[in-house]
């Protein structure tokens, strides 16, 4: 193995520096965004006065528009239910491109195959995501891309399109609606989603704008997310989604005791920290704990009398309804989690479509997660210093994304649920196989044997002390019991190839993911 | 001890073990696990102690292995070593 000279960064990761004078990047040093004056890029426009827009060829728009070498982007609000990305690439594939920068919002299940296929091809040859998952994540992290891909937050990413070190040059973006001149919304039609929030981004700044949709209503089209003046070409396509697979159906209120007792636990938390007050405001995640927290939550407002003054993040039908009985103020929306979520906004005016830039960007004039008291997140591994792990898997692949987990671990009290264990992989470790999230950020992590407290917060150990419903224990402990269920792993074994690199939100490099040795 | 049938213990859910054990020469462990990168040695080692109380020196031991803990591996080991000796209604304590 050739020597590799490397620096740790801040959370203690070490960054080589080839990748380093390669790249330019800084390593990661603080959560701290402070005051810095940025400049936003610049984008062009081609002026027109819409009556050549509605075109029915796609191929026709992507030889008119599309270079080898250009940077491309796409949303996945459509989830599992897309049809866009893979009808998109599908051709462009076919249509011999080369080197194109690959810039979704995230990529999901169901476009692995193709970007796979698009790589192999020469198509591809870099990627950024907020994340990626199943056989793309496996085949990135056993060295398929030569490039390493650039893992971003939502709002870095929002940042990353702003200040041009994500130049998109054509944005697909796929909508279940629209009229001839690209007045569109997320909120309507057969394939509907809801909140249309990360595209929104990429329809301001990237230098072409293609819609693509299955329904052309009549013009003018309100409300209109995405509106003419951002739009280059509305493409009408058979389908853009399979309605079913976009967003699940709501998520069953769990009855697993394990993830019922850290749901109450989280709860218990929440009202006993002093942000519980009224017109708090707060994010929670997905997942049965997720919403059980919620109901749990609820409850205690309708106990207190307690209202909260917004939510914001990804929506899920349980926050819907919290909206609905007047529990919450505004619902703050990026995205849509499920159907209820998704079909609510047009009749709810107190769910509201926020982009990318406003729910987490560090660097405009004020995102929502800079507002937010409690967030609640998950993770795939937390270590002993907080650092959370939410991208790589127990053997190291590639199974998760960024997602908002940076942004949101922005609020004053950042709340870690996990399980002590999942099956026979410790959720709870002495060191995280890679650091998404820096446990600066991280206040609480709640598990279904205790409660540990970050130690920079002695404030709310204090405050916990006096709940004897809350069984504080130190981070250390909780690890140690983890690891007397499961016993001590072997550790993965890497190459010195680095396959990914993980951006802070502020564009520092916090980690680097290095290949899996087969 | 000689194994005098083919016989099978555990399931394929989560965090079980399913293990089969038959006559063969020698110990061959075949092991397919979701967690073989991280735990591989320490499922063998688990597998082969547990023979060695039972005194078994040849066996064909196929493991499909679902993550399951150390306890539930010897559990399930003693469970289909006794199938496989015929000694089923005469739990061995000992090797508890």
């Amino acid at each position: 193995m050739r020597k590799v000279n490397t620096l740790k960064n801040s959370v203690g990761r070490e960054i080589s520096d080839e990748i380093l004078e390669q790249t330019g990047y800084k390593p990661f040093e603080t959560t701290k965004i402070g005051h810095p004056e940025v400049t936003y890029t610049d984008h062009k426009v081609r002026v027109t006065k819409g009556d050549d827009k509605l075109v029915d060829s796609l191929e026709k728009v992507i030889k008119d528009n599309l270079k080898d070498g250009m940077t491309i982007s796409f949303h996945h609000h459509f989830r599992n239910g897309d049809f866009v990305f893979n009808m998109v690439m599908d051709k462009i594939i076919k249509m011999g491109y080369k080197d194109l920068t690959l810039a979704p919002s995230s990529l999901t299940g169901i476009m692995n195959d193709k970007v796979i296929e698009g790589i192999k091809a020469g198509t591809i040859t870099n990627i950024t995501s907020s994340g990626m998952r199943g056989e793309l994540g496996e085949a990135i992290s056993h060295g398929l891309l030569k490039n390493p891909v650039i893992f971003r937050s939502h709002g870095n990413r929002a940042r990353s399109i702003e200040n041009g070190n994500i130049k998109i040059d054509v944005a697909f973006l796929g909508v279940p609606n629209s009229d001839r001149m690209g007045n569109a919304n997320g909120m309507e039609g057969e394939s509907a989603f809801g909140s249309l929030g990360y595209a929104l981004v990429d329809a301001k700044y990237a230098n072409k704008v293609v819609l693509v949709t299955d329904t052309i209503v009549d013009y003018p089209n309100t409300p209109a997310s995405i509106n003419q003046t951002q739009v280059d070409y509305v493409v009408k396509v058979d389908k853009v989604g399979d309605p079913d697979r976009i967003g699940g159906g709501a998520t069953r209120f769990t009855k697993d005791p394990k993830e019922l007792k850290i749901a109450k636990t989280v709860s218990d938390v929440i009202v006993s920290s002093p942000y519980f007050k009224q017109d708090f405001s707060f994010q929670t995640g997905t997942g049965g704990a997720s919403l059980a927290v919620t109901r749990f939550l609820r409850q205690a407002m309708l106990d207190q009398g307690i209202t909260a003054s917004f939510t914001c993040g990804g929506t899920t039908s349980p926050i819907v309804e919290l909206l609905e009985e007047g529990l919450v103020k505004k619902v703050m929306d990026v995205q849509d989690f499920d159907k209820g979520a998704a079909s609510s906004m047009k009749s709810n005016p107190g769910q509201a479509e926020i982009d990318g830039s406003w729910y987490a960007d560090p660097d405009n004039k004020g995102a929502m997660v800079d507002q937010l008291d409690v967030a609640i997140l998950s993770a795939l591994e937390l270590d002993t210093d907080f650092n959370v792990n939410v991208l790589t898997g127990s053997n190291g692949e590639i199974r998760g994304a960024v997602g908002g987990h940076q942004d949101a671990g922005t609020a004053k009290m950042t709340i870690i649920s996990t399980p002590l264990t999942r099956g026979r992989i410790a959720t709870i470790v002495p060191k995280v196989n890679s650091v998404t999230t820096p446990g600066s950020s991280i206040d609480v992590v709640v598990t279904e044997v205790g409660v540990a407290v970050n130690p920079a917060r002695q404030d709310l150990i204090e405050c916990f002390k006096k709940h004897p419903s809350i069984n504080l224990m130190t981070i250390e402990e909780l690890q140690e019991r983890a690891e007397k269920i499961v016993g001590k792993p072997e550790k993965i074994e890497y190459t010195d190839r680095t396959v990914a690199l993980v951006e802070y939100r502020d564009g520092t490099l916090i980690d680097e993911i290095k290949q899996v040795k087969d | 001890m000689e194994i005098k049938q083919t016989a099978l213990a555990g399931t394929l859910e989560s965090s079980d073990v399913q293990i089969t054990l038959s006559k063969g020469q020698g110990i061959n462990i075949d092991l397919n696990s979701s967690v073989e990168e991280l735990y591989g040695k320490q499922i063998k080692k688990v597998i082969t102690d547990t023979l060695a109380k039972y005194e078994i020196t040849d066996a064909n031991v196929k493991v499909v292995d679902k993550g399951a803990l150390d306890c539930v591996i010897k559990a399930r080991m003693m469970a289909v070593i006794q199938r496989a000796l015929g000694t089923a209604d005469q739990p061995n304590w000992e090797v508890l």
